[in-house]
């Protein structure tokens, strides 16, 4: 065998020990993410670090707690905008408001929501819609500081076209900029669409269920987990999910191969939103 | 020829299509080496691109689904707006991490994972493009002992891409498109009579 598949290797089995490390010492379980995302972060990070290998980063993240901290946001990829993949939210409102309107009181939970954009895409849809009064929606993430930031709601400016364009693709009715008030070089969302969410860390690895829910919006998430986390991923969500009710991915994520895939049908098969069997 | 390939990346930005037209046409239908590529395309581009060239083409090519088992016989295209990784145990990951280079997808993301998944027996293929995205990834592919081919920058639309690889590493092949399409195919048949 020649050297580099020796190196190969052993680099694997450092990235092992260093996951376990810091699972063993933080509690956060990356285990079973993606390899191959992974290892390109932890080799980001080595460069910038300075430190010789992987070894001496696992020495150091289990010293040094904010070298731990900053290991863990590299591997949270937070990107996000809001009413990304527009047409996704065109459907919700065509299609699936009129099933959430049927339901006394709405239930939604948003997981791994990152610093926010799509939780107050959701509120603003559902306000248009005159479902907001009636509806609770839970927010997760398992990365402190994007929790944070979701609930501050206060966003760059630069972005707002992007958001604006995005917003009259998917359906808006009103004016976008009644939504936020611009400050300097930030947009700060009205309080009017936080009063009914429900910011939280939850780790979608570690924690159990927290409540029942009639709809689960999980985008862009399950793409980073192998598929033996997607399948654990996804029992938690099939326990959470009414009869009925309906769970929104990511363009490129798909029930088609998970063990729970059968207890779904597919609404929209371009935007992956799926409505869970009654008899299951 | 003594080694045995097992699988091809290419890459390429501006003028990207017309090349991959050049070097997938002529591919015949059992050509059985698994082809991942990488073409900077608009984020909210459809995938036109992929069913056009799975409609000139005689070979299966299709965009890339996020765990999807690499199959002989199959090319593989990066859908816009996400990167896309080589896992070792040979499927395929896709991320929405942030650019690379300026882009999503980024040559560099697909290379660098795919020279650890495939060491030794990986052929990286670098065309023409605006910026040197893919240069990185030429190089880990030539340290894991895989073979380097540039398009030849005097046939490139544009030629900053493949003069950045040819600067970053030692490339093995420099080739205007269709000689790179008759060498892909030379290896693959000179493989198959072997086994
Ligand atoms: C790319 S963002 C997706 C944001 C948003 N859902 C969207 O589609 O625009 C992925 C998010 O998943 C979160 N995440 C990753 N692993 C997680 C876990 N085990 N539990 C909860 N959230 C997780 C990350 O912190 C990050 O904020």
């Amino acid at each position: 065998m020649s050297n580099i598949n020796i190196d190969n290797q052993n680099i694997n089995l450092e990235i092992s020990l260093l996951l376990e490390a810091i699972f063993n010492k933080y509690g956060y379980d990356f285990r079973n993410y993606s390899k191959a995302h992974i290892k390109r972060r932890i080799l980001h990070r080595l460069s910038l670090s300075g430190l010789d290998n992987i070894s001496a980063m696992t020495h150091k993240a289990i010293y040094d707690k904010n070298f731990a901290s900053q290991i863990l946001l590299d591997f949270s990829i937070n990107v996000t905008e809001m009413f990304r993949d527009p047409d996704f939210y065109f459907f919700i409102r065509k299609e699936v408001i009129p099933i959430l309107k049927t339901y006394p009181f709405v239930k939604i939970w948003h997981a791994g929501c990152a610093t926010g954009e799509e939780v107050y895409s959701m509120a603003i849809l559902l306000k248009e819609e005159n479902l907001y009064d009636r509806t609770q929606i839970y927010a997760t993430d398992f990365n402190a500081k994007v929790i944070k930031s979701a609930k501050d709601g206060i966003y760059s400016i630069k972005n707002i076209k992007d958001f604006t364009r995005n917003y009259q693709k998917a359906g808006g009715k009103e004016s976008f900029s009644d939504y936020y008030t611009a400050n300097y070089n930030s947009v700060i969302i009205d309080n009017s669409l936080k009063k009914n969410i429900v910011f939280s860390e939850h780790n979608l690895v570690t924690d159990s269920v927290f409540a029942e829910v009639n709809m689960i919006i999980c985008r862009n998430v399950l793409i980073y987990f192998n598929r033996d986390l997607q399948n654990k991923v996804m029992n938690l969500f099939n326990d959470s999910l009414v009869p009925g009710g309906i769970l929104g991915l990511g363009t490129k994520e798909s029930l088609q191969f998970l063990e729970k895939g059968k207890n779904y049908n597919c609404i929209d098969l371009k935007n992956k939103i799926y409505r869970k069997k009654y008899n299951v | 020829m003594s080694k045995k390939y097992k699988a091809i990346v290419i890459g390429t930005s501006a003028g990207g299509l017309e090349a991959l037209v050049k070097i997938l046409m002529p591919l015949p239908k059992d050509f059985s080496l698994p082809i991942i590529i990488v073409q900077h395309i608009s984020p909210d581009s459809d995938n036109y691109m992929t069913q056009y060239l799975n409609s000139v083409c005689d070979i299966n090519i299709k965009e890339a689904d996020e765990k999807e088992k690499i199959k002989a016989g199959n090319v593989y295209i990066a859908p816009p707006n996400y990167h896309l990784l080589i896992e070792e145990n040979f499927t395929l990951s896709l991320s929405n991490q942030e650019k690379v280079n300026f882009s999503r997808p980024s040559i560099d993301v697909l290379f660098e994972t795919a020279a650890y998944a495939y060491g030794s027996t990986l052929i990286g293929v670098i065309l023409t493009g605006a910026n040197n995205d893919g240069s990185k990834g030429m190089k880990l592919i030539h340290n894991f002992n895989g073979l380097t081919i540039a398009q030849d920058p005097k046939t490139a639309y544009v030629d900053n891409m493949p003069l950045a690889a040819i600067k970053a590493t030692k490339i093995d092949y420099i080739l205007p498109l269709e000689k790179i399409a008759e060498l892909l195919i030379k290896i693959h048949s000179g493989q198959k009579k072997k086994k």
